[in-house]
């Protein structure tokens, strides 16, 4: 069992860099067994004691770079994946999160669960034990022993994952590990375009009917940093009221689009938080589809890129002078 | 012009220093223009957040119309290079959202040219006329669809593997006040 021993040496290894950290860190934040063996929850380790509570395995699916909004001022450790180093790299290129407060122990990841699709292939309420090898999720449940395929049932972008290893970090724990794809495609994309413009938009009415507007997207998003001004609250200007229309379910997940332009890394914590199950990073994707083609720029890859919408040129290369063609 | 015996609810952001002088021009001029168009004066094109875009075409407006100085000729020097990202980020955006990206245009037009003002703004409410009033999220039946979504649709995207599969508004559960008002007789949704 290669796979094993592999994944005992790299906790030793993390366990070891986080011990080395400590005493020059408030916490480190990391990821911990969570109320079941499906799930982790993240964990403050805050001393010796706290070490053995540390795991990694494809369970850890937050981003704990959510919490560092909250927690900036604080010197503190970070236990990140791949997708999750890129939400750092844009809150230090937005400066809203000190370097050297931040110690960043990066692990290369080769892709997490998605909970909606594992609990669609099996009644996991009361799974007892989870074991993940190769190609394979065994899970022991009261019935029995239930093998998923890895691939069914990983998130939709671990399968599209081309930042598997973290792209800053103090601390790299563990090998490299290659990319699942080298361009992202946006075959999702696509395929939704297809629809008619009438279809899209009664596809997001029906969608938008079940938003319970509990704001769990917002929350969850680690770039969504204006949380104690945010407009969806504010009643001057009074953007959103609190009628719980379908009006104002939909305006609220576009403004989160739109507000995400140009700094939206991909995470899915949004879809992934979402309680009802709602598309909502299709919004996100899309947005960065255009910047790509646009612009050529992609969020949260390098610390001192300029924003393309922070800037501009006399002549742009995509833009086509509007006004002329009609 | 076709059907231009009803008025639309088109909403135009104007500069204050090219486009609002050029749409006075074209009034001092007595062209005669459009009535569908309800101007909102912005200091600069730059002004204008993309949310407000958004905003209107969300809230009843069947089409929006920035316009400002041309590039290079902006009285704040830069307001609208930065516009204009913005700006062509939002129309690429729209399709995601259902919404027709052309309802959603921005233009250039400077303080001499009422013509090529009365000129775009015919054009551009022709095409809002010709695209038809814009889909409304109004308010479905707000307990069915609850139960809608409580009880068929909480696992994972069910959506996602067909789409649109009965997205159809005329769906028993998703009745909405527009298919009401459309078994009223046409153009209730418009009689607004």
């Amino acid at each position: 069992m290669d796979g094993e021993k592999a994944a005992v040496d790299r906790m030793a290894e993390l366990r070891a860099a986080v011990a080395l950290e400590l005493p020059n860190v408030d916490f480190v934040l990391g990821y911990g067994r969570g109320f079941d063996p499906l799930h982790a929850t993240p964990v403050a380790v805050r001393g010796e004691k706290d070490l053995a509570r540390l795991i990694f395995d494809p369970t850890c699916v937050q981003n704990l770079a959510t919490c560092l909004y909250g927690l900036r001022g604080k010197r503190m450790g970070l236990v990140v994946k791949g997708c999750d180093s890129r939400s750092v790299i844009q809150l230090l290129q937005e400066k809203i999160v000190e370097r050297e407060n931040l110690v960043i122990f990066g692990l290369p990841c080769d892709g997490v669960l998605d909970m909606a699709k594992v609990r669609v292939a099996a009644d996991i309420t009361r799974v007892r034990e989870v074991r993940f090898e190769e190609n394979q999720v065994r899970l022991l449940l009261p019935g029995g022993e239930t093998v998923l395929s890895r691939r069914d049932v990983l998130a939709d972008k671990c399968l599209r994952c081309r930042y598997p290893n973290p792209l800053i970090h103090d601390h790299m724990i563990g090998a490299e590990l290659p990319a699942q794809s080298a361009e992202d495609t946006y075959a999702d994309i696509e395929a939704f375009e297809k629809l008619s413009t009438q279809e899209r938009f009664d596809f997001w009415k029906r969608q938008m009917s079940r938003c319970i507007r509990c704001y769990a997207c917002r929350n969850a998003c680690p770039l969504c940093v204006c949380k104690h001004v945010c407009l969806a609250d504010s009643r001057e200007p009074h953007w959103l009221s609190s009628e719980a229309t379908l009006q104002e379910k939909w305006l609220f997940q576009v403004m989160h689009a739109l507000h995400l332009a140009g700094r939206c890394t991909e995470c899915g914590e949004c879809q992934r938080s979402c309680p009802m199950g709602i598309p909502i990073l299709l919004l996100k994707r899309k947005m960065n589809r255009e910047l790509k083609d646009i612009f050529n720029y992609e969020a949260g890859v390098s610390l001192d890129a300029v924003p393309p919408l922070h800037t501009f040129l006399m002549e742009e290369d995509k833009i086509k002078d509007r006004g002329l063609l009609w | 012009m076709q059907d231009m015996g009803r008025d639309y609810r088109i909403i135009g952001f104007l500069c204050n220093w090219c486009s609002y002088g050029g749409a006075d021009a074209a009034g001092v001029a007595r062209f005669s223009q459009p009535t569908d168009l309800r101007i909102i004066r912005v200091p600069c094109s730059g002004r204008v957040d993309p949310m407000f875009v958004a905003k209107a075409l969300l809230s009843g407006a069947d089409g929006v119309l920035v316009s400002g100085c041309h590039p290079r000729d902006c009285h704040y020097t830069e307001g609208n290079l930065y516009a204009r990202r913005r700006l062509e980020m939002l129309r690429r955006f729209l399709p995601i959202i259902g919404v027709d990206e052309r309802r959603f245009e921005y233009i250039w037009v400077s303080a001499s040219e009422g013509s090529r003002w009365r000129d775009m703004v015919t054009k551009f409410t022709e095409k809002i006329h010709e695209l038809g009033p814009m889909p409304r999220m109004a308010e479905a039946a707000r307990t069915l669809c609850v139960l809608d979504g409580m009880l068929g649709h909480s696992l994972a995207q069910p959506d996602m593997s067909q789409p649109g599969a009965d997205a159809s508004p005329k769906n028993g559960a998703m009745l909405t006040l527009d298919d009401i008002a459309g078994l009223n007789g046409k153009g209730g949704v418009n009689g607004r």
